[in-house]
């Protein structure tokens, strides 16, 4: 897909809290020690952090590196699985904060972990048709696993905001995006529940691997591209293997994939982990460079991203702090105080 | 203190909104619509840009209702590069490391919650410096 005006990122920024999990934690707890563990830590919240905190933090390293005025704004989309409120938008709180109101939309996407890259396919929709100038899109989660689940060693917290605008003052602008979305009972949450069920025999084959290779593939043939042609490359990262392994069956090499796997020092950050990863690569870019985005969400769906660096990335990365310093601002916690902060403990 | 109030302050909570007198160039916070400097009008929104130092600190250990999940947290008293004292919660710190003269810079943070089904208060707080 491409819009009628090219639509580039004018301003990214990234947050991780500073607390860190490590899954030997969950591991010593649940399975005295004997399970494997599949990343090395994940980030926690603080007890006063939660979606909207996070986002407000990433949007307003954004707009440092963006250098617009954010009354210029006009959507600011928040694209979350673990908003404060089940009825009142994220959005409003995030607009509201970085100065943004009152003449711009808001508004809370909903699609498990693409739910971020889908706000990023409507900001360049937006964009791109001139309807305006800029629009931020924002992952943003504090995901939660049943205490003992295999999700609780990954369910990790992070957020990503992407300001676009025109091509002309972007950083890095969009080549072409492509999605690829079917009815998959791979993971899920009713109302009122706390914690999401997986369809376990769902989540692997017939859900990441088949929407995020389709989404990669249509989009390199599309372009006519393979993966040689791209300097780096990010996949949605649940855990360190099946991104790994997306990789390497679309031919990326692990050095094109290295720089934007985090999610063996911050879990998997749900809205925010392909994103996260992507400002990790933003971060270290050189003009010309050509990257591949790649989301996934359950329910279930990807969203694919070419994108190529300008000149001017060099002159914005170091507006706003890296995702590399929010990943090394690290404060270890126990699964005790874990349980504490997450609010997994019921006083009767 | 109830939604009203909330609402009505959230733009000096959310991003530190003050005010800044036309007469003697003075930047207050918060914002109290006269200048304590000169006694003259002071409407002109100014937007402060959350650095300052840390004056004074304290541990709460008791703290007043609402605020109980945070305990123990530290209290401070933040010096705003542009003037202005802010009695403030520090967040992302650990007891004992606060300490006078420490860079400290504004982040937006959950403040309290009004209970299971109320209303979540944001706020500033401010942590030391990431960068």
């Amino acid at each position: 897909m491409r819009p009628t005006r090219e639509v580039g990122i004018i301003g990214y920024g990234a947050y991780v809290p500073r607390y860190r999990l490590p899954a030997t934690e969950v591991d010593r707890v649940w399975t005295d020690g004997y399970s494997g563990t599949p990343i090395k830590e994940k980030a926690v919240p603080g007890p006063d952090e939660d979606t909207a905190t996070m986002s407000i933090e990433a949007a307003r390293n954004a707009l440092k590196r963006a250098g617009i005025d954010p009354v210029r704004i006009r959507a600011v989309w928040v694209g979350s699985e673990s908003p404060p409120y089940a009825v009142k938008p994220a959005a409003t709180i995030v607009a509201e904060a970085i100065g943004a109101v009152p003449e711009t939309q808001a508004a809370d996407w909903e699609f498990a972990c693409k739910a971020g890259t889908e706000a990023m396919q409507a900001a360049i929709g937006m964009v791109g048709s001139g309807m305006m100038d800029y629009a931020l899109a924002i992952g943003a989660d504090t995901a939660q696993g049943r205490p003992g689940d295999a999700l609780e060693y990954t369910a990790g917290a992070g957020s990503a905001a992407y300001l676009l605008g025109p091509k002309e003052e972007s950083l890095a602008y969009f080549e072409a995006s492509y999605s690829y979305v079917t009815d998959t009972p791979d993971f899920f949450r009713r109302p009122y529940q706390h914690y999401p069920q997986h369809g376990s025999r769902f989540t692997g084959e017939p859900a990441y691997f088949k929407h995020l290779l389709a989404a990669a593939q249509g989009l390199l043939n599309e372009l006519g591209y393979t993966a040689k042609d791209f300097a780096a490359a990010v996949f949605h990262q649940p855990n360190v293997a099946f991104p790994q392994r997306a990789a390497k069956e679309l031919g990326f090499s692990r050095e094109q994939i290295q720089t934007g796997l985090l999610v063996s020092e911050i879990g998997n950050t749900y809205a925010a982990s392909s994103l996260l990863g992507l400002t990790a690569i933003l971060d270290q870019a050189k003009p010309g460079d050509r990257v591949l985005l790649v989301s996934y969400g359950s329910g279930a769906g990807s969203d694919a991203f070419s994108l190529i660096v300008t000149d001017r990335v060099v002159e914005r990365q170091n507006k706003a702090p890296h995702t590399r310093d929010y990943i090394a601002r690290r404060k270890e916690i126990d699964y005790a105080l874990y349980v504490r902060y997450r609010k997994k403990l019921h006083m009767h | 203190m109830g939604i009203p109030n909330h609402w009505r302050t959230q733009h000096q909570r959310y991003r530190l909104v003050g005010e800044i007198c036309q007469h003697c160039g003075a930047k207050l916070f918060p914002p109290r619509d006269v200048c304590p400097e000169c006694s003259q009008p002071a409407y002109e929104p100014f937007t402060f840009s959350g650095r300052g130092q840390v004056y004074s600190h304290s541990t709460v250990l008791h703290a007043p209702r609402g605020y109980e999940e945070f305990v123990p947290y530290t209290v401070a008293l933040v010096k705003l590069e542009e003037g202005p004292l802010v009695t403030a919660q520090l967040t992302d710190v650990d007891a004992g490391e606060a300490y006078i003269g420490m860079p400290v810079e504004m982040v937006t943070r959950k403040q309290r919650e009004d209970g299971e089904e109320g209303a979540i208060i944001y706020g500033y707080k401010f942590r030391p410096v990431l960068q």
